[in-house]
């Protein structure tokens, strides 16, 4: 039997507004515990809401960024349920009609394998403070700085078919709210949580199975390994006969395993109703065009460029553009250096090689691309040659030099491309290796290409890496013959 | 000095007859000397009043005195008061102090107006009695035995004994007409959106909307002048410039067409109610109004409409009352749950309790098309029901409730009874129109209220109607004699 896994997803993104979303206070990340909640905030008495525009703004970015239908009439309703971190007893959200309608995000998961993934809606709504379970000896304490902080939540279809699709998902979206600004997409901080809808049923069968709901997944690498968990626990239970039932479970990163936190008949009765103290949020086209006219490039008209504009395979375009950072730091490469391919060769290939081993963003990278851009050139330009280059770049990310030209000279790097130069060198290391030399020319053709490598790799060590490698290779074949 | 209106409080203060510190005493003095028997008061602000009073003294010795500077006034203990106990009239909240002022507050303080307390109210503005107060029912100046109405009662009592001169109310279905008429006085609901409901404890926000309570319309019209106005605290306050509020209640009413709804005059109206009413529309008819007869097809849905969009508010309004930030908690609560329930029941009296149980079931799954889907379309009648009527006459009047006051303890063993005292009233709230009632006369030596509505906005309207009326009329300036 082969299974396949239906899930689905719903992302909390924190929108990066300086204020909440019905308050005036701030929303900073990391204040002291209730500094930053105000009277709107604790739900005192007589407290009203009013809408933070630029909220309203940051969801239709979103929206237009993902081609969706822009809810011209949204409403705010409450979702009522009692717990000591929802200060009025009620979150205040969307419901029947959402700010963003149905939109479609698209996904390269592996090279060549396109996946439509469809977005059900996207709606605004404020998020709960925290209960503190620590240092209270057996009670509970409440932070409610972050109580109103405005969410835009992403509810997907149940369109994803693994794990790997489902971080493949949440990357594009992590991507396009942060090419927006509309959130910074700090998962550590928060500012990108996940809820995942998951469940499993026989390929080929249409009929979606029972699904289990996975809360508190809240980093990229979680979000695979509770899916695979979650996937695997159903399939098991079902091949031993039991039923999956329909339940909220947590997510537990330590033990890497879910379990049940409430039942379907233990789920609250939300009680939803329109909020009568929010007007309904009505949008006019002009409104519309207005932001349209202010979107930046997204990642997938920037991928689009990049194929068609400066040859990149899809590939390629789409790892570089995935992040803004990224994307950034790519083209800035490539007006340095004049050469879109080389460019796109050392950011993919050194730059993050050297990134993942040192756990760097791109935005920490020592090397900067104005640095990285003129060390191509100089490759380009062939004052170095490629295995030189290697070495300027590790120089420089180890802040041995300011820039690859500094490097260079200090090392002593620059290619050597004095035929004289080479050919005397050539002529030593034949000197010094007669038996190769004699195996060489006793050798048929078709093998004398892999051992002219011996002596390529001789004179390249005589040479402290500096010879010309074109130069020392044309040169050894004129002189062994 | 406690029998002058506040316009004539106004020119003696403007006069130099006596000081606002002098006024302040008089009406702190009575309220010490009388209110035991009324109970209109929560808490009176001696030192703070009296601070206020030296303050707008001062303002008008050195010439910045406004109209009403100086001029005392009571506010329903609904209003968030800065550092000054706001209760709502419930144990839930008797020990909350709040740490703001309401925009009504704050308005009436720019205004340079003097707070002497916090009157006595129905819990959370739930009653029609004053009787569901966690501080006892207030009493009825002109007879002790009878309700002075509700919720908005300890105001309209402390201003028919003349404990102060005006006072605030809040009208979610009836609070500030029904306790008017009750007790002899002027209460004008404004149009919904015309006065900030920041910093007024919610009941239901639909619904809900502050306004004056005074003995006249003059007086109303120069409360309104401070209170209304656009709030960006309150999304659903309107962006409607105020108009003086004064400047029409002169024009005469040549031509003004009234319009009876024949709803309001039937079945559950006595007749002595119908002939004091409809005496006070041959008043209105002598003035140069025309009356003719209209409908309002749906006035009796108002009732169960009114019950299932008002406690489903409430019930997620009242929500934040848990126990966990502030207000009432129970003692060693032994888990979540217990904080909850303890908390919520030991502060909330029973007919709180009632609303919200209501409110949670019409928002229940599975019930909330039939009933709170279902009770919005009403009120969509309900409102199309009066613009119909808006557009042949300028104004409705009737009767503001079915009955003179009732006898304390009278209608508290059934609810639904105590609901109909409101047929009138809960209408006009559902589709957000201003009303006013004023004293027309009396049976039994009880206060009747006449009720007047007029268009959305028509405040100005409104008022010229209901002083024209106390122009010609004297109801509005019978004093109560009980407990004086």
């Amino acid at each position: 039997m082969e299974w396949e896994a239906v899930i689905g997803l719903e992302i909390h993104v924190q929108l990066a507004t300086q204020s909440k979303i019905f308050s005036g206070a701030s929303i900073a990340f990391g204040s002291e515990p209730n500094t930053q909640a105000c009277a709107v905030d604790l739900g005192l008495p007589g407290i009203l809401p009013v809408l933070n525009e630029s909220a309203v703004e940051m969801a239709v970015k979103f929206g237009l960024g993902i081609e969706a239908e822009i809810g011209m009439k949204s409403v705010f309703e409450r979702k009522n349920y009692f717990y000591p971190d929802l200060p009025k007893g009620y979150q205040t959200t969307q419901n029947d009609l959402p700010i963003v309608g149905p939109g479609i995000i698209e996904v390269e998961p592996e090279e060549g394998k396109i996946r439509q993934i469809r977005i059900h809606h996207a709606h605004l709504e404020e998020d709960a403070g925290k209960s503190l379970h620590e240092d209270f000896h057996g009670m509970t304490g409440i932070d409610l700085n972050r109580a109103g902080t405005p969410l835009l939540e992403i509810v997907s279809e149940p369109d994803m078919r693994s794990a790997k699709e489902a971080v493949a998902y949440i990357k594009a979206i992590h991507s396009i709210v942060t090419y927006l600004g509309i959130s910074d997409g700090n998962m550590s901080e928060g500012s990108m949580r996940c809820d995942a809808n998951v469940s499993v049923r026989l390929k080929g069968e249409e009929k979606y199975g029972t699904r289990a709901e996975i809360k508190n997944i809240n980093s990229f690498k979680f979000i695979e390994k509770a899916i695979n968990h979650e996937v695997e626990r159903q399939i098991e239970l079902i091949e031993d006969g039991g039923k999956v039932v329909q339940e909220t479970r947590l997510y537990d990163p330590d033990k890497n395993e879910t379990r049940s936190m409430r039942s379907k008949e233990e789920a609250n009765d939300y009680r939803y109703f329109p909020c009568p103290d929010l007007l309904p949020v009505v949008l006019d086209e002009a409104y519309i065009e207005h932001i349209k006219a202010d979107m930046p490039e997204l990642p997938k008209q920037k991928k689009q460029r990049f194929v068609d504009e400066l040859g990149l395979s899809s590939y390629d375009a789409g790892v570089l553009s995935a992040t803004r950072p990224m994307a950034e730091y790519f083209e800035q490469v490539k007006e340095r250096c004049g050469d879109a391919k080389q460019a796109a060769n050392w950011v993919m290939g050194e730059l993050s090689g050297q990134m993942n081993k040192d756990g760097v963003e791109i935005e920490q990278s020592p090397v900067s691309a104005e640095q990285l851009g003129d060390l191509i050139k100089r490759v380009m330009d062939d004052t170095i040659n490629g295995k030189a280059a290697k070495q300027v770049f590790a120089a420089l990310w180890a802040g041995e030099g300011a820039s690859a030209d500094e490097i260079i000279e200090a090392k002593g790097l620059k290619q050597v491309t004095d035929t004289g130069a080479i050919a005397a060198i050539v002529d030593e290391v034949l000197t010094n290796n007669p038996q190769q030399v004699e195996q060489y020319q006793a050798a048929p053709e078709d093998k004398r290409g892999k051992m002219v490598g011996f002596f390529v790799g001789q004179v390249m060590k005589a040479s402290k890496g500096t010879a010309n490698p074109q130069m020392v290779n044309q040169l050894l074949k004129e002189k062994l013959g | 000095m406690h029998n002058k209106t506040i316009a004539e409080l106004a020119q003696g203060l403007a006069d130099g007859e006596f000081s606002s510190v002098e006024l302040t005493q008089h009406f702190l003095q009575r309220i010490d000397e009388l209110d035991s028997q009324y109970n209109s008061f929560i808490t009176v602000t001696h030192e703070q009043a009296l601070a206020e009073a030296k303050a707008a003294d001062e303002i008008r010795a050195a010439g910045n005195a406004g109209k009403l500077t100086g001029i005392p006034m009571a506010h329903k203990d609904i209003f968030c008061t800065n550092g000054v106990l706001t209760t709502c009239g419930s144990k839930m909240l008797s020990n909350f102090t709040a740490p703001y002022d309401a925009t009504v507050i704050s308005n009436f303080k720019k205004a340079g107006m003097v707070s002497l307390g916090k009157t006595n109210m129905d819990e959370f503005a739930m009653g029609s009695s004053n009787e569901t107060s966690y501080y006892g029912p207030s009493k009825n100046p002109w007879d002790l035995n009878a309700v002075p109405g509700g919720s908005s009662g300890g105001s309209a009592a402390a201003v028919a004994a003349r404990l102060a001169p005006a006072a605030t109310g809040t009208d979610t279905g009836g609070s500030i007409r029904q306790p008017a008429a009750f007790c002899g006085i002027t209460g004008l609901k404004p149009t919904y959106g015309r006065v900030s409901r920041w910093g007024m404890i919610a009941y239901a926000s639909s619904l809900d909307q502050g306004g004056p309570m005074a003995r006249t319309a003059e007086d109303c019209a120069l409360l309104l002048n401070e209170m209304a106005g656009f709030d960006p605290k309150d999304s659903t306050s309107l962006k409607k410039a105020v108009p003086d509020y004064t400047a029409d209640l002169s024009k005469p009413l040549n031509g003004l067409r009234i319009g009876l709804p024949k709803e309001y005059f039937g079945e559950g109206l006595s007749a002595e109610m119908g002939e004091t009413i409809m005496a006070a529309v041959k008043e209105f008819e002598k003035l140069g109004a025309t009356v003719q007869e209209i409908s309002l097809p749906n006035t009796m849905l108002a009732i169960p409409a009114y019950y299932v969009i008002a406690p489903a508010e409430a019930s997620s309004n009242l929500s934040r009352y848990d126990g966990v930030r502030f207000g009432h908690r129970c003692e060693e609560p032994v888990n979540l749950e217990d904080l909850y329930k303890r908390s919520r029941g030991e502060g909330f009296g029973k007919e709180v309790q009632r609303r919200i149980l209501v409110g949670t079931y019409a928002l229940s799954e599975g019930y909330y098309d039939a009933y709170y889907r279902k009770a919005q379309r009403i009120r969509r009648l309900i409102q199309q029901d009066f613009l119909n009527a808006f557009n042949e006459v300028d104004l409705i009047m009737g009767p503001t409730a079915p009955t003179p006051a009732f006898d304390l303890g009278s209608n508290t063993e059934d609810p639904v009874q105590m609901y109909m005292e409101d047929v009138y009233t809960l209408a006009v709230n559902l589709a957000g129109l201003p009303g006013i009632s004023v004293p027309a006369g009396l049976i039994n030596n009880r206060p009747v209220g006449l009720q007047i509505l007029a268009g959305h906005f028509q405040e100005a309207q409104l008022l010229n109607a209901a002083h024209q009326f106390q122009s010609a009329t004297s109801w509005h300036q019978l004093a109560p004699g009980a407990g004086q």
